[in-house]
């Protein structure tokens, strides 16, 4: 791994006056060092934002869920606020990695990198997500915006995630055995209203599935979706699972996560 | 360049380190404490475990400066007074190990649960040690011995 200077931020002005064109924040370090390491990424400064307090700790109100960027995904699954407000969102973070990864990875740093196959995106879909940063509020629907692409700009930083409770949410993934990471993963949200279906894994970006909520919307039983062809012709194709399997696989979790809504 | 300081098994330590300093790195290299294995060195295998301030991590996956001022605990920091941990007992008595490699790992993780969830189940000890590759032995004996070791602990 190159050197780099490494700077620890007491907060996010600190942090953000820190950051260059070759720079990053570091949180967790679950993708960035790994990336760093396998010579992916090279940055001149890393600014480490853990000790930022303020970026941590969960706070629920009547209607939404609100995360600071830098908690962990242990203290999300561990969470008895979360737990009983939006459980779907407790087992997501559950699912995460490993135990280590668990202990170290941070909500933030998993929406700030988009992985294609990461969880947390589809929660930020599905659960019309607000992401506060230290100059803005985006809606996540305008946040996501392609592989490993934020709307995020340099120097900006995410302070916190506020999610919508929903009346009903189930996220159901099917895992790559290896990694963890999802092949196809679906989280469903029922709101006042509408349902979002939020798909991660299955394209280059996370994304919600209009036609499975629009169907959703109109009866909300996992019957309207079934048989659902989906287009394929945008999913990804790997050695792990054809488009085809995807675009199967998608409906079929989705499914699930309705039955288990 | 910069400090790191960190209470190692007990012991104050404090080096100078390159700014890349993984702390698996520092472990191994700068305080010779080389029972913390590197295996695939890509935060899958597990070899490399170890606790920061009492929870595990994959310490390839960790910088030195990250952990700065942590507590540190690695399999050589287990033994009291020359006598094994009763995890490293369990795996002993149960073959939890063939060749030995991912065994440090195995068992700073497998402390982490019982320290967690006293009476894991076996699907528990399983999804737990999901960070965890062994290629000898199937993981039954390792499943096992963490059972053994959860009636000592």
């Amino acid at each position: 791994m190159k050197d780099f200077n490494y700077h620890s931020a007491k907060d996010s002005k600190e942090a953000s006056k820190l950051a260059s064109s070759s720079s990053a924040f570091l949180a967790g370090g679950m993708t960035t060092i790994p990336s760093m390491k396998l010579g992916l990424a090279t940055y001149k400064d890393l600014i480490d934002i853990k000790n930022i307090k303020k970026l941590s700790g969960i706070k629920v109100s009547g209607k939404s869920v609100t995360i600071g960027a830098a908690t962990k995904h242990v203290e999300v699954s561990n969470s008895k606020d979360v737990k009983k407000a939006i459980p779907s969102l407790s087992s997501l973070a559950e699912g995460i990695g490993d135990p280590q990864v668990r202990n170290r990875g941070t909500i933030g740093g998993s929406i700030a990198n988009n992985d294609p196959s990461a969880d947390y995106p589809s929660a930020c879909i599905a659960l019309n997500a607000t992401i506060h940063t230290n100059e803005r509020k985006i809606e996540a629907a305008k946040f996501f915006k392609g592989m490993f692409e934020t709307a995020l700009k340099k120097g900006e930083l995410i302070e916190a995630i506020e999610f919508q409770i929903p009346e009903k949410s189930s996220y159901q993934k099917h895992p790559n055995p290896a990694s963890r990471y999802a092949i196809v993963g679906v989280y469903v949200a029922k709101h006042k209203g509408d349902v979002n279906v939020a798909v991660t894994g299955a394209k280059s970006c996370v994304y919600n599935d209009k036609e499975m909520s629009k169907a959703l919307s109109g009866n909300f039983s996992s019957s309207s979706i079934d048989g659902m062809d989906l287009d394929s012709s945008e999913m990804n194709s790997d050695m792990h699972a054809s488009a085809d399997f995807r675009a199967n696989l998608v409906v079929t979790q989705a499914k699930k996560a309705v039955d288990a809504c | 360049m910069g400090k790191i300081s960190l209470e190692v098994n007990g012991r104050k330590v404090e080096k100078e380190a390159p700014d890349n300093t993984l702390l698996s790195t520092f472990l191994r290299e700068h305080l010779q404490l080389t029972g913390t294995h590197i295996g695939c060195d890509t935060s899958q295998c597990g070899a490399c475990v170890v606790h920061v301030d009492g929870n595990s991590l994959k310490s390839c996956t960790a910088l030195a400066a990250d952990v700065n001022g942590s507590k540190v605990t690695t399999i050589e920091g287990l033994e009291t007074n020359g006598k094994m941990h009763p995890m490293q007992e369990a795996f002993k008595k149960l073959h939890g190990l063939q060749c030995g490699f991912c065994t440090p790992g195995m068992v700073m993780s497998a402390i982490d649960l019982l320290q967690k969830n006293k009476k894991p189940s076996d699907t528990e000890i399983r999804d737990w040690l999901e960070g965890n590759i062994c290629r000898c032995t199937g993981y039954q004996n390792i499943v096992a011995a963490v059972k053994e070791a959860a009636t000592k602990m």
